[in-house]
């Protein structure tokens, strides 16, 4: 950045401002060429599922940067998208299957999902802090052990199998290359969102309401209806990530939505950071590398610690995740840029 | 709402802003308020003085409902609002600042105006970024130019200094027509220079605008407002203008003496 500069005598607030657009350009010219160099293995199974994860821990970059809601029930909603996917559209467990296209089923399933996620907020936007996340981790257990025990609408522990992503305009989104697009293209689009979306009346409402709420209700919002609506948008992106996560998996079981998966979720978010929406896409790269690799590494027995220690590292070293690493090793990344919007 | 709905609201007492009866506030056995009655007019300016801990604040978080009366009744210009959630008491035109600055201080100082624009106006929930000629931001501005604070407009609220975060808990208030509004020590901590600009403010305000401030500096209490009253443990126990009430024997016994003495 520094030699950048240097080049460019006249280093304007606008040229400044051009660079973060600049480092965008690269990210997605990147990740658009990625598949010519990338194995099915490194397109499918880092690649999409980074996405997908970086989607889930989106939704909760959102509810948790913007709004200060950490939630544990993020999984638990992308597992009602996914469920519904799997009942609405078909499967082979012999069990419910309407046979829906995907275009009907994959809406709907998203729209079940964000009434499900308001839900869980209405019911835990009334505590804060270290109680918000009691109160979503006891949804998760709950759903998870519903979900394993309930037979006429979940299929108990076995869950649904047979699940397969659609096929549309004449290209079938099983390939890897196909399937690797889709989820770069939800991702982006969810991104973007988040990104415009931080700077939009909603968007400065969320962070007013995180930073105080008791002076929001001094200026007329009706703060409990705003953070609702914030875990009904949230509920549509972890929704969207239930889809993809389900389309990718084939299959979905109580084991998808478990209270490790849960936490998987929320190191992710973490581990990338939650000031800026770039946070969880990187840390769920990271995390899908470690929990790829690791084995490899250090066993099959401790490849959890190794995880666990990374996380204990970065957290140490930077409270802002990888976030907050990239402003140490880079000054001129500096904390302006991880305002919202920019 | 219907013309005659708001009319059998007003119970024929519409030209007071604000009317308090009986109001009373109990925290477990501690009585922090108890038998307030009060009437201010409309664009009245009156000042609560009192000792610390005499129930001032709570007398503010009563009218607000940051904290509901325990007993009693409060109506606002006729309407009795007792009972309803503080969003709805601001929309209605009611205002109030803190005596410790609450602020957002993860966002700009034009961006916590502009919210306190848009919170009593409409698309409060807007997914869209507000234009440059947006209604509530143009509001924004003036209010910015109004306090001072141009210069700071994109500062973030948190690198604000402590003079300059008072004068934005008072632009907050000013935000998007109040028709009264409750200051809590809005000159606590500020240097003279910034005391003369607020009581300029203050002064300044359209006439229709009333209300009340709590001010422990005599200086300012008594130079904005044409009307005082004294509250002692929790009650009201004298009112009067401002030069009765800086007269008067028993307000500086318990008042000045016990602040200077």
């Amino acid at each position: 950045m520094t030699i950048s500069l240097q080049s460019t005598p006249v280093a304007t607030q606008p040229n400044w401002l051009d660079k973060i657009g600049a480092g965008h350009i690269l990210l997605g010219i990147a990740l658009v060429l990625y598949p010519l160099v990338a194995s099915d293995f490194f397109l499918t199974q880092i690649g999409g599922y980074s996405l997908i994860f970086g989607m889930l821990g989106l939704s909760l970059m959102m509810l948790a940067g913007y709004g200060g809601m950490v939630s544990l029930a993020q999984i638990t909603v992308a597992g009602i998208a996914a469920y519904c996917i799997a009942i609405f559209g078909d499967n082979n467990s012999h069990l419910l299957g309407f046979g829906w296209p995907w275009w009907i089923a994959a809406p709907v399933a998203i729209l079940i999902a964000a009434i499900a996620s308001s839900l869980i907020g209405w019911i835990s936007v009334r505590t804060e802090g270290i109680y918000t996340i009691m109160i979503t981790l006891a949804i998760a257990t709950a759903t998870f052990y519903f979900a394993q025990q309930n037979y006429a609408i979940f299929n108990g522990h076995s869950g649904y199998a047979g699940i397969r992503a659609p096929a549309f305009w004449g290209v079938n989104s099983r390939d890897p290359k196909a399937f690797y697009y889709l989820c770069l293209g939800f991702s982006v689009l969810a991104y973007a969102a988040i990104l415009y979306g931080s700077r939009s009346t909603f968007g400065l409402t969320l962070q007013a309401i995180r930073d105080n709420p008791r002076r929001m209700r001094a200026l007329g919002f009706n703060v409990t209806a705003h953070k609702v609506f914030a875990w009904f948008l949230a509920g549509i992106i972890g929704g969207l990530g239930g889809v993809l996560l389900v389309w990718f998996n084939g299959r979905v079981s109580p084991g998808t939505i478990g209270v490790d998966a849960a936490i998987d979720v929320l190191i992710i978010a973490v581990i990338g950071g939650l000031r800026h929406p770039i946070g969880p896409f990187l840390g769920a790269l990271v995390v899908v590398l470690m929990q790829t690799f690791a084995i490899d590494l250090v066993g099959a027995e401790r490849f959890n610690t190794l995880i666990g220690l990374v996380f204990l590292v970065i957290v140490f070293i930077s409270p802002d995740g990888i976030l907050g690493l990239w402003a140490k090793f880079k000054p001129n990344f500096s904390q302006e840029s991880l305002r919202p919007g920019r | 709402m219907a013309e005659n709905d708001m009319a059998s609201r007003l119970q024929g007492t519409g030209a007071y802003a604000l009317e308090l009866d009986g109001v009373a506030r109990h925290f477990g056995a501690l009585v922090a308020l108890s038998g307030i009655n009060m009437r201010i007019a409309a664009g009245e300016r009156r000042a609560v003085l009192g000792s610390n801990g005499a129930g001032k604040t709570t007398l503010f978080n009563a009218v607000t409902g940051d904290f509901l009366p325990t007993a009693g009744r409060i109506r606002f210009f006729g309407e009795d609002i007792t009972d309803l959630p503080p969003h709805e008491r601001i929309r209605r035109g009611l205002r109030r600042t803190y005596q410790i600055s609450q602020l957002f201080k993860g966002l700009s100082v034009l961006d916590s105006i502009f919210l306190a624009c848009r919170g009593v106006s409409r698309r409060r929930f807007s997914l869209l970024r507000p234009r440059l000629n947006d209604v509530n931001r143009v509001q924004a501005e003036s209010i910015l130019h109004a306090v001072h604070l141009d210069g700071d407009r994109d500062a973030l609220v948190a690198t604000l200094s402590h003079g300059q975060q008072r004068q934005l808990e008072i632009a907050l208030a000013l935000a998007g027509a109040p028709r009264f509004i409750l200051f809590d020590e809005p000159a606590a901590g500020l240097s003279p220079t910034e005391r003369r600009d607020l009581v300029a403010i203050l002064n300044g305000l359209p006439k229709h605008i009333g209300y009340v401030i709590i001010e422990h500096d005599l200086d300012v209490a008594l130079r904005v407002s044409e009307y005082v009253s004294m509250m002692h443990n929790g009650r009201l126990f004298k009112e009067g203008t401002p030069q009765e009430i800086e007269a008067d024997p028993e307000v500086q016994e318990i008042y000045l003496g016990g602040k200077h003495g």
